[in-house]
């Protein structure tokens, strides 16, 4: 089967700025992506979990967005000017897709 | 009254220990624990009942000069005591300044579930309250945080109130619900109370128990995670800032001419640290400041305090001062 290239971007961030950071993603033109729950880990800080939090700022999301490799960097610019004094991570890898059109 | 036989009183109710309970819980590694939604729902009910209870005391007593003096009061208050907690903070800890100076912040602003059961423990001793003391906590939850971010602006900069946040702290969730329940309630007055009061009376203190053991727990947790994170100074500081807030709550009480139970809800409001509002506003505008130090405090130590040991001790200080 045919397969296109593309780029997986995942961040994870405190939930508090979630909606700065889907903003950010929309500015950069990008209107897929996907939230996910983050239960608990382990970080700098030391482990937590979704158990220990009591407020609306408490705890951490993923944000996943697949993308054509042509808009990564403006993706990331958008995107750093919001994760970039705050806890998280970013990582990018590469992936392929079944329907290019889509991305 | 005896500030000892009160406190053993005061200790030995269902909703301290439900909280002891809670705490001992995490201390020793328990599993128990309150599913995310129940607490959740749990939290929803008690501001909605708070609120409404509250509106329905002002609908029967009236708006007068005092509620418009203690609501401004109650905001110079949380404006005042961050500055106040960051001079001693920096005396006492080793305490960065913009660690202080978030810690502050959350000292100015109000824990509501102290609130909630303060105004349980007057129910229960039959000393009444002006209803308007609900709107006051709304009203103290937000100035502290512009305060704690005015001292880091001052000491190195970084600090910033962007426009969003402001919409986001002043209509969070808890503020609309509380709020909005002290309208309904001040609409709909007794009337409205007597078609809802099998929901918002009778099952109140059970609720709240159980909402103080689910925050019993978290607090152990904190403060079992956050052990190491304080230094002796800090952990001072979880203490003495209470009773210090809890006093010029008394003051400013008593220039108002507030009745007992009003002036103990002004004590306790001044007295309690924000564990929900403040941390999340903070980890928006003060993202370098350690979330693991600011909740240790309020959570771990002041709440606590404030819950077993405070309230007894601020309501004798009140009979004492004001009578009653």
């Amino acid at each position: 089967m045919q397969t296109h290239k593309a780029k997986r971007v995942v961040i994870t961030i405190e939930k508090i700025m979630l909606s700065r950071l889907t903003d950010a993603i929309e500015k950069a033109d990008v209107s897929g992506y996907s939230i996910l729950p983050v239960f608990g880990g382990s970080g700098r800080s030391g482990p937590w979990t979704r158990e220990d939090n009591i407020g609306r700022g408490d705890g951490m999301v993923q944000v996943i967005c697949i993308i054509k490799p042509e808009r990564l960097d403006t993706l990331l610019d958008s995107a750093f000017e919001v994760v970039d004094r705050h806890i998280g991570v970013v990582t990018i890898s590469d992936c392929e897709v079944l329907r290019a059109e889509r991305f | 009254m005896d500030v000892f036989s009160l406190a053993a009183e005061t200790l030995v109710t269902p909703i301290v220990l439900s909280f002891v309970l809670g705490l001992f819980a995490a201390l020793v590694r328990s599993d128990l624990s309150i599913p995310e939604a129940v607490a959740k729902g749990m939290s929803l009910y008690l501001l909605f009942a708070i609120g409404f209870k509250g509106g329905v005391s002002l609908a029967d007593h009236g708006i007068d000069l005092t509620l418009g003096l203690t609501l401004l009061t109650g905001i110079i208050l949380s404006a005042a005591i961050p500055l106040i907690a960051y001079v001693i903070l920096r005396a006492l800890s080793g305490l960065s300044a913009l660690d202080a100076a978030a810690v502050a912040g959350h000292y100015g602003s109000i824990s509501i579930v102290t609130f909630v059961a303060a105004s349980s423990v007057l129910e229960s001793r039959g000393i009444p309250y002006d209803g308007y003391m609900v709107a006051v906590a709304a009203a103290m939850e937000a100035p502290a945080i512009l305060s704690a971010l005015w001292l880091v602006t001052r000491s190195k900069g970084g600090g910033k109130m962007e426009p969003g946040l402001w919409r986001e702290i002043m209509l969070n969730g808890s503020i609309v619900l509380l709020i909005g329940a002290f309208l309904i309630g001040m609409i709909t007055g007794e009337e409205g109370l007597k078609e809802i009061a099998p929901l918002v009376i009778a099952p109140f203190k059970g609720v709240l128990c159980l909402f103080l053991l689910d925050m019993g727990i978290i607090a152990g947790r904190g403060l079992r995670k956050g052990r190491g994170v304080l230094d002796a100074g800090a952990l001072a500081f979880g203490i003495i800032m209470p009773l210090l807030g809890s006093l010029l709550g008394l003051g400013a009480a008593v220039l108002l001419g507030l009745p007992l139970g009003s002036a103990l809800l002004l004590m306790v409001l001044s007295a309690s640290a924000s564990y929900i509002a403040v941390p999340a506003a903070m980890r928006v505008a003060l993202p370098e400041a350690n979330p693991s130090i600011y909740l240790t405090l309020s959570l771990g130590v002041t709440f606590p305090f404030n819950l077993v040991i405070g309230i007894p001790l601020y309501l004798a200080l009140a009979s004492a001062v004001i009578g009653g």
